[in-house]
């Protein structure tokens, strides 16, 4: 019987998902020994021509990391898609817009404006543009869309392989399940549905009505290795985070971030962990919440760190009286910098 | 008729870079241009977060070197809180650091650079790759290389948190102490990667230098830049990855510059061409005149030759030794020949290792003390590594609440971009004559970039060391005239 066929694509991303599958490759040989890789950009070399070759559904499962922000991105997702029975949005990013995805705080032009004409080490030259005559010629650029979109508001995703890059462990889990043909039910994040204290190792130190006067950061004390860092007025994301990645950042004595996402009854990580850590403020008259709230620097950056393009902002409201913006225009029909 | 030639190294899959050469009447090149087509803006929304996260949210910019961004974010935080991190946070600092400069640079010459020559530029392009490696070398090496490899993401992982994207770095130390049962877990460690610097050595010197085609390659005048050398050094002006100033030495070799980081932009300025998402680093003491080399022009290079042309010595001996041959072997110092540059990356290898096993026998690196308070107001703060592909500065401005107001990054492969342009510019020349284009075109063209182990976006690192590509000829109306590929 021949092996299944899976595929590894990535869009914006920063290369640390194809390195988390590398770790598996020289972890875990069997799992891969046990696939027959089509499609592999960073490590093979078979092509867009040999994947459109293939069968609709003649791939079992394309593994897709990165958030989607160019029309490139948008015409292989959507090939893979026809091809593939599952799709899974592989990492933080594709699920739910990851770090990057903190660029939908700024516009287009406001990035461009820093980037390219604003900071301090910028000399001289012309802002790049999509068209550009050379002495030679003409060239171009692809276009550098409004805002970042997660894989899935793109094309219908079957499962979700949450992190920042996904442990190793939970990757071989799924590829494993996948291979042999034991698929959950569509919409499944492949990963245990509670939250990170549940699997904390400092999750007996917690103290069940947990109450802050006030929060500190990590530069401002020396945490004690043993006990709850949100008991220590630390904003650890625990309580508002999915399980499964083992804690390590706790474990390295720093609060989670988040980077698993939220777990299955949360649509909005961001409100789910805002609501969370508001709970834990011990003053209870205005006055005494709005001082110790206060304290929580940067609230969008720290609780839609990863989540921001998945979450019902999508993006920075604007001026025209708080309406969070709708997802921009698919990307394909605001490219148009493809040199043919 | 003018013709056009695409580049895609990436066949439409993903704009991470592509070459596009004009080609006049007669047949020769006009111009090559490198363009990377690709920006997320991480200084536009760094703006607004808390200081102490941007370790954790500059290293999304490279999931393959995350530890470079972690560290020079976190010493940028050192700078902004004006706090010095007790001497065992340093020292684990600085051996983490190593660790990770051998895995990144192994990862390079095994799995990316190394092909080219292991198995050679014209061999059959299916096996020039890493299974092509391990069937020259044999699959004893092959697995060390991915032992060693696995051993030392361990050993980071164990003491940073997570190896992809670490989290232990903080403003005044790191969040844990290293226990002495890590410590000399370390110490073997370094010891492996040791063995494992000495075998790729060996392996260059047999495979590589006892071929004279091979030799006769890395030195033609294709593959060779005049330029400028930028890198960090010590006190004794010897090779530094963690700490130190920066030093440049003009394209004869002699010392030009020596400054501290905190004066980067009296000496780096970033030009825009409006036809990359790039932008080209130059020495604003010799001014930007253009795509072009030697001493008039401010462009420089960075990363593995860079650092040994701009330093004195090394302080490890095995490395110095091997650093001697290098330069002995082709014409002493500076070497300017791009493809040298692999070689270079192994005697790094060698150091790091060496470097690696001195503090893991340091016995002060296991000591609790690894956290100074800040107390400071912070305002501005700059923090400078040398990242596997060469320098990179962070340099934040902040409210006195510590928010971010303005961050600068000036990445490893933006300083070197002006060079891989001008590297990639010669090749074309020398390579396409006519309309005789094909696939041994496309790898030499290649060569000329890989070399630099380029970070486009964190988004070259082809593992097999081959990329998918196309080259099409076509006319000014834009007909097809002629297609390679490359499958």
């Amino acid at each position: 019987m021949s092996k299944p066929k899976v595929a590894f694509y990535w869009c914006a991303s920063c290369g640390g998902c194809e390195e988390a599958v590398v770790d598996l490759a020289e972890q875990v040989l069997d799992v891969v020994g046990a696939v027959d890789i089509v499609f592999w950009p960073v490590a093979l070399d078979f092509k867009v021509a040999d994947v459109e070759a293939l069968a609709d559904g003649e791939i079992a499962a394309s593994f897709i990391n990165g958030a989607v922000r160019t029309s490139e991105q948008r015409e292989i997702v959507e090939l893979l898609r026809r091809k593939s029975k599952a799709v899974v949005a592989f990492g933080a990013c594709a699920w739910l817009g990851g770090i990057p995805g903190l660029a939908n705080l700024r516009t287009r032009e406001e990035i461009l404006a820093e980037v390219y004409r604003d900071l301090p080490s910028v000399a001289d030259g012309a802002m790049p543009r999509e068209e550009v005559e050379v002495p030679e010629g003409r060239l171009h650029l692809p276009r550098f869309d409004e805002d970042v979109r997660t894989l899935d508001q793109v094309i219908p995703v079957d499962y979700y392989l949450p992190g920042c890059p996904p442990p190793v462990a939970l990757i071989a889990q799924a590829v494993t399940a996948l291979v042999e043909g034991r698929l959950p039910e569509p919409g499944t994040v492949l990963a245990p549905d509670v939250a990170l204290c549940s699997e904390c190792p400092r999750r007996a130190t917690k103290p069940e009505d947990l109450k802050l006067e006030r929060f500190v950061r990590p530069q401002e004390i020396v945490a004690d290795p043993e006990t709850c860092l949100l008991a220590q007025g630390l904003l650890c994301l625990g309580p508002a985070t999915r399980a499964g990645c083992g804690a390590p950042c706790v474990a390295a004595n720093m609060p989670c971030t988040g980077c698993m996402g939220p777990t299955g009854r949360v649509r909005d990580q961001g409100a789910k962990a805002l609501s969370a850590i508001a709970s834990l403020i011990a003053p209870s008259d205005p006055e005494g919440v709005a001082k110790v709230a206060e304290q929580i620097l940067d609230p969008v950056g720290t609780f839609y760190r990863y989540s921001l393009p998945a979450s019902l902002l999508h993006r920075r409201v604007g001026t025209d009286g708080g309406r969070p913006a709708e997802p921009s225009e698919p990307v394909a029909a605001a490219g148009g910098g493809e040199p043919r | 008729m003018t013709r056009e030639i695409l580049i895609d190294p990436i066949t439409r899959l993903e704009g991470h870079g592509r070459i596009h050469i004009f080609v006049r009447d007669d047949g020769e090149v006009d111009r090559a241009y490198l363009q990377i087509p690709e920006l997320r803006g991480f200084e536009a929304f760094a703006r607004g977060r808390r200081a102490e996260e941007m370790p954790q949210i500059t290293s999304r910019i490279c999931g393959v070197c995350p530890m470079a961004h972690h560290m020079a974010g976190t010493k940028a935080l050192d700078d902004l809180y004006r706090v010095e991190p007790p001497p065992a946070a340093k020292k684990v600092r600085e051996m983490v650091y190593d660790a990770f400069m051998i895995e990144d640079h192994a990862l390079h010459f095994f799995f990316l650079g190394g092909p080219d020559f292991v198995v050679g530029p014209t061999a059959p392009k299916a096996e020039r790759n890493i299974l092509g490696v391990l069937g020259k070398v044999g699959l004893e090496v092959g697995g060390k290389v991915i032992a060693v490899r696995k051993e030392l993401r361990g050993l980071i992982e164990e003491a940073a948190g997570k190896v992809i994207h670490p989290v232990f770095g903080l403003p005044g130390g790191i969040s844990k102490p290293l226990t002495p049962e890590l410590r000399d877990r370390f110490a073997e460690g370094a010891a492996h990667a040791l063995e494992l610097a000495q075998l790729a050595l060996r392996l260059f010197r047999e495979v590589v230098l006892a071929n004279p085609s091979y030799v006769e390659l890395i030195t033609s005048e294709a593959y060779t830049h005049r330029t400028y050398y930028m890198g960090l050094v010590d006190e004794r002006e010897r090779l530094s990855f963690y700490d130190g100033h920066l030093r440049v030495v003009d394209p004869e070799g002699r010392p030009f510059l020596s400054y501290d980081v905190h004066d980067y932009l009296e000496h780096v300025a970033e030009h825009v061409e409006p036809w990359s998402y790039i932008k080209f680093c130059y020495l604003k003491d010799v001014g930007w005149h253009g795509f072009t080399d030697g001493a008039e022009s401010g462009v420089y290079a960075v990363a593995p030759l860079a650092r040994l042309n701009a330093s004195e010595a090394l302080s490890t001996p095995l490395a110095q030794e091997a650093a001697e041959e290098l330069f002995a072997t082709l014409g002493g110092k500076p070497v300017h020949h791009t493809l040298a540059t692999h070689w270079a990356r192994l005697v790094e290898l060698l150091h790091a290792a060496e470097r690696m096993g001195e503090l893991a026998a340091d016995p002060e690196i296991a000591s609790p003390e690894v956290r100074t308070l800040p107390t400071e107001t912070p305002t501005e703060g700059i923090g400078v590594v040398e990242a596997p592909r060469g320098t990179l500065i962070h340099h934040y401005v902040t409210d006195e609440r510590g928010i971010i107001e303005r961050a600068n990054l000036i990445v490893a492969t933006q300083n070197n971009a002006a060079r891989i342009a001008l590297s990639v510019d010669k090749a074309a020349r020398a390579l396409v004559h006519g309309a005789d284009v094909d696939e041994g075109l496309l790898n030499q063209v290649e060569m000329a970039f890989r070399a630099y182990d380029p970070c486009f976006g964190c988004a070259t690192h082809a593992l097999p060391g081959q990329m998918p590509l196309i080259v099409e000829v076509r006319d000014l109306r834009g007909e097809l005239i002629r297609e390679v590929r490359r499958d």
